[in-house]
């Protein structure tokens, strides 16, 4: 396989969900969410009450995986920056050390400029913290095969109850 | 890749159905998000033509309840079968935990089935995966047609491998969830292996 799980423990969700939560103040934004690149939600902050993150997340991927695609047919490594402008909502995307895509959710309370500016910041946090996770599940985490290694064929028959 | 969060207590894997065009891909979806409680399910995300063509994913996100305290998350993609859709095809399979190739069992779609098994191989090697170290499942779907190809013919075809395969008509439902349990286990086996 070319890449391992992406596991995740409390400690750094809690890190990165500080610093979604910060940019979402700092940027003015309505919703901030941090997504894989396989398209499932990593955190989220903001309003996301009655908003589908789920799928968000998923069309979110699709959208980076398909720029992703075009830009490598024009020999672009890839668009680390989309957006897109709406009526009353704009969507800011960027790209996170090639691995998780960060999603801004802004009105017109924000603007661009401001919305840039405070992402970056948050990019290299993100970076930071998404590196030292990387690292650690390269080495294998004991607590993650305990976990599965726990799990028994009656476990997944069950799952079907 | 799957993705395991110990702080929302959830394991996250992404099952991709491949397989020929209009063999019965998003078929199979529909049936699993109609049988589904909501309250197990999301909602179900199409990007296909106005002809109902699969153009770039069809997405079902299912939630099939807890394993040691943990969530067990499935994200079941289709890809768009049509051959001049490989481009989309490539990044769908970004990722993937496990597969379910669906078969069309008519007679005239054979080498359509193997054109599309061989592609998926293809598709898994530039990706840097082999299909032997992946968790996958056939189906051989559209049983309920007339000029069907024996299931021993299609095994011989198609499943060398001896994976577990099941017989389908995904548009009535039947052996829909099987194929489904069948991935499902073998993924999480796979996990439980450790990557
Ligand atoms: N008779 C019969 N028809 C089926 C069966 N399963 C699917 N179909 C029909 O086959 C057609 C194509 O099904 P889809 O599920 O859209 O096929 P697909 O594999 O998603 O096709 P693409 O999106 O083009 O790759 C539809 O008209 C379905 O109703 C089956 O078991 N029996
Ligand atoms: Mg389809």
């Amino acid at each position: 396989m070319p890449t391992s799980s992406l596991v995740m423990f409390e400690e750094e969700f809690k890190q990165i969900t500080a610093v979604i939560d910060r940019l979402l103040k700092e940027a003015n934004a309505k919703v901030v969410f941090l997504v894989d690149k396989d398209g499932q939600l990593i955190a989220a902050s903001g309003e996301t009450g009655d908003m589908d993150t789920t799928s968000l997340a998923s069309l979110t991927a699709g959208n980076i995986a398909a720029t992703g695609g075009l830009a490598k047919l024009i020999g672009e490594k890839e668009f680390s920056i989309l957006f897109h402008e709406g009526e009353k909502d704009n969507l800011h995307i960027s790209i996170v050390g090639q691995r998780v895509i960060l999603v801004v959710i802004f009105d017109q309370r924000s603007s661009l400029g401001l919305v840039r500016l405070r992402v970056k910041k948050a990019n290299d946090e993100l970076n930071a913290i998404l590196q030292k996770l990387l690292q650690r599940v390269e080495k294998k985490p004991a607590a993650q095969e305990n976990l599965l290694a726990e799990i028994t064929d009656s476990d997944i028959d069950k799952l079907f109850h | 890749m799957s993705f395991i969060n110990y702080s929302s207590r959830e394991i996250n894997c992404k099952i991709v159905y491949y397989g020929p065009g209009l063999c019965g891909k998003t078929t199979n979806l529909s049936f699993i998000f109609k049988k589904t409680n909501p309250e197990h399910r999301g909602k179900m995300i199409s990007l296909a033509t106005e002809t109902e063509r699969t153009l770039f994913f069809d997405f079902l996100p299912l939630s099939l309840g807890d394993i040691k305290g943990f969530k067990t998350r499935f994200h079941l993609y289709t890809v768009p079968g049509q051959i001049f859709y490989d481009a989309s095809r490539k990044l769908i399979l970004k990722g993937v935990d496990g597969i379910v190739f669906v078969a069309d069992s008519q007679i005239e779609r054979m080498d359509a089935n193997i054109e599309s098994f061989e592609n998926m191989k293809v598709n898994l090697n530039e990706q840097g995966y082999d299909l032997a170290a992946i968790p996958y499942v056939i189906q051989y779907n559209k049983r309920d047609l007339a000029n069907v190809a024996p299931v021993a013919e299609l095994k011989k075809v198609l499943n060398g491998n001896g994976v577990p395969d099941f017989e389908a008509v995904a548009a009535a439902g039947s052996g829909v969830f099987e194929t489904l349990k069948a991935i499902v286990k073998l993924v999480l086996i796979e996990l439980k292996k450790g990557t």
